[in-house]
């Protein structure tokens, strides 16, 4: 499999000194090249859950696991590499630095990994997307529909395993909705990534074969 | 894309508060090169231009303006010396060289001082090493009206050989032009120190102009004071009657050519007198020696030229340039805390970047380096562009501070402090930078990618 959580639980500290669980998942699984759609209410926990897959937030207990790598256990500075390696990650908001061209963006999300960023792949990625012809125009150079296609190709820069969508479609018009559905799942399934896209849409939602509902699985039913 | 390439993407980002930044760096920067490659100079031309003789012999009064006087040709003169007093010193077995400098008058043209001497004085050292250069078919003060100028006074008053100038008595400010005109026949290549702006005379043409020789019965009276001698009164009238019946004293608008007429020794003076002692080994011990004979003797005094600048040096000239030197630093600093301040008050809206970055999988330390890396790129820059504009400003302030002061400075000086002036930058760049890059360290990524 290609995403395997165990036992995982995340709480935060409140400011009174009181603990809030947010997650408490016994066993959720991504198969090899599988495409899930995630969804729940606001609140409930869905970006605290992309961020312990990530290993942006660490687990309070419980196993990670992707590719076979348990990644909860790992020092902060191992997981970030293999966040940078094995993780792609494609923002609601985008989240492209705007000092940086396009081509620069892919180039950036090469920079953490351990190989040499490749100009050839980044153009090839663009290309990809539909942008071979926007390779130095930055962020506010773009409309939110290519900005969100450059922050899908930064996203696949690494050959990940694992490619996480956090609301990918939520900032875009329906056109581009379409446009980026396509573009994250043609992608994936040529490249044998496994996604994990976390939605409000219940339009997009229905597009893929699994779709789950995050307080099916998770056990923390309080609502933040 | 590595931490530079990232860092410098960043300042290109906020361009203007970066260059403004950059600029406060370079602008301290610049004001340090200055003021490096000025000192180095003031500390060449205080420390070489008294290389040629050990001790300078004046009148009894402050040693430091005796070498201000002499060696700089700085202030009034303390007061003078009987010509026999030097022509009995020169006789001294321990004396290799006497150079006697009577200093008084400038030109009227440019107010330079004027000093009367001998045509030995231009085969002394002007500095270790360097004797005096003069132009092809000059010639070291061979004739009573002959004067060598420096190489500022040529180009200052635009003078050349067989020129002939007036000298004003005193200072400029006393206005009274001499009649006797010196003819220019040798100009110096340029020495870096203070002969450049000196107009040489020969020391007998300056005993003969007007007013220069004393009234013979005061001059007498006073050489027998100062040697503590009895005049013998019957002899001063006689030496009266003849001198009155030979009256030299009236030489308004007669030409000097051909018309020589040595002033008794009795009337003239001298203002200093450059001694070289003789011998090697013993030569340090023989002037202390020679010194201090002179100190008990209390007709004159004997001042060790570089004690006195050494003194100057540390006490005076010291001060001013390590007051510079602070100022400059502080200027620096003030410009690290302005990197400071700019990097500080970016990282707020940079968090955010800074977060995506960590989400891309950076680590902390990587973030910590960029913007490290940012204050480093703001200081380096900043810090040669100010070595560029520091060299270009000494560059294009060189002729014109030579031809204001005689200062002669090489627009391509360097100073070995240059050297560390880098390294110290990137040492304050990494001070400033610490707290705006534990401030990317420490950035949440989660709640700052969800606000």
């Amino acid at each position: 499999m290609s995403l395997l959580l165990e036992n995982v639980k995340k709480s935060y500290r409140e400011p009174n000194g009181s603990t809030l669980p947010i997650l408490d998942i016994e066993r959720f699984e991504v198969k090899e090249r599988e495409q899930v759609v995630l969804i729940g209410e606001s609140g409930s926990g869905k970006s605290t859950l992309l961020n312990v897959i990530s290993g942006i937030t660490a687990a309070d207990s419980g196993k990670v696991t992707i590719a076979g790598t348990e990644i909860a256990s790992m020092a902060e500075v191992v997981r970030d590499r293999f966040r940078a390696e094995r993780i792609g990650f494609v923002f609601q908001t985008f989240n492209l630095l705007p000092a940086f061209s396009a081509l620069e963006n892919v180039l950036l999300g090469m920079s953490f990994s351990r190989k040499k960023p490749n100009r050839d792949r980044a153009k090839e990625l663009l290309a990809l997307v539909g942008l071979e012809h926007r390779l130095h125009h930055h962020p506010k150079q773009m409309s939110v529909g290519e900005q969100q296609r450059v922050a899908v190709a930064r996203a696949l820069a690494n050959q990940p395993k694992l490619l996480l969508a956090d609301e990918p479609t939520a900032n875009v018009d329906l056109a581009n909705q379409e446009t980026i559905l396509h573009l994250l799942r043609d992608a994936c399934a040529q490249n044998q990534i496994s996604m994990l896209l976390v939605t409000h849409s219940q339009e997009v939602a229905k597009q893929f074969d699994r779709v789950e509902t995050l307080s099916d699985f998770n056990k923390v039913h309080a609502k933040v | 894309m590595n931490t530079l390439t990232i860092a410098w993407k960043s300042i290109r980002q906020r361009r203007l508060a970066s260059l403004l930044t950059a600029l406060s760096v370079a602008l301290g920067v610049t004001l340090m090169i200055s003021v490096l490659v000025i000192n180095g100079v003031i500390d060449r031309m205080f420390n070489q231009t008294a290389s040629g003789y050990d001790l300078i012999v004046g009148p009894k009064g402050s040693a430091l303006q005796l070498v201000l006087n002499t060696v700089f040709r700085v202030g009034a003169p303390i007061e003078n010396l009987p010509y026999r007093y030097y022509t009995e010193l020169k006789k001294d077995p321990r004396v290799e060289e006497a150079i006697p400098f009577a200093i008084g008058d400038v030109t009227q043209t440019g107010g330079f001082p004027i000093v009367g001497t001998i045509p030995r004085y231009f085969a002394l050292e002007y500095v270790p090493g360097r004797h005096f250069r003069i132009n092809a078919d000059g010639k070291f003060l061979p004739g009573t009206w002959d004067s060598v100028i420096g190489s500022a006074v040529a180009k200052q008053n635009n003078w050349k050989m067989g020129d002939e100038f007036s000298l004003i008595h005193g200072s400029a400010e006393s206005g009274h032009v001499h009649d006797e005109k010196f003819k220019i026949v040798g100009i110096l290549a340029p020495t870096g120190t203070p002969n450049d702006r000196t107009v040489f005379v020969n020391l007998r043409g300056f005993y003969q102009v007007s007013g220069h020789e004393k009234p013979l019965e005061e001059a007498i009276r006073r050489e027998a004071a100062f040697f503590g001698e009895t005049v013998d009164e019957e002899k001063l009238k006689t030496l009266a009657k003849e001198n009155a019946a030979h009256d030299h004293h009236d030489h308004a608008g007669h030409d000097h050519a051909g018309h020589d007429h040595d002033v008794p020794d009795a009337q003239k003076e001298v203002t200093a007198i450059l001694v070289q002692m003789k011998g090697d080994r013993l030569r340090g011990f023989t002037t202390i020696k020679f010194q201090s004979e002179l100190k008990e003797g209390n007709q004159a005094q004997a001042v060790n030229p570089i004690q006195q600048i050494s003194w100057l040096m540390t006490n005076i000239v010291g001060n001013i340039r390590t007051m510079l030197i602070v100022l400059t630093s502080l200027i620096i600093i003030v410009s690290g805390v302005s990197i400071f301040v700019s990097i500080y008050n970016s990282m707020s809206d940079r968090k955010r970047e800074i977060a995506i970055m960590r989400a891309l999988g950076a680590g902390r330390t990587t973030v910590f380096a960029i913007i490290l890396s940012e204050s480093v790129l703001l200081c380096l820059g900043g810090g040669i562009l100010g070595i560029i504009l520091g060299h270009g400003l000494v560059f294009i302030a060189a002729p014109i501070i030579e031809a204001r002061s005689g200062l002669l400075i090489n627009p391509f000086a360097f100073s070995s402090v240059e050297l560390i002036l880098l390294p110290v930058l990137v040492v304050l760049a990494s001070l400033v930078g610490f707290i705006p890059a534990m401030t990317a360290y420490r950035t949440d990524v989660a709640s700052t990618l969800s606000d």
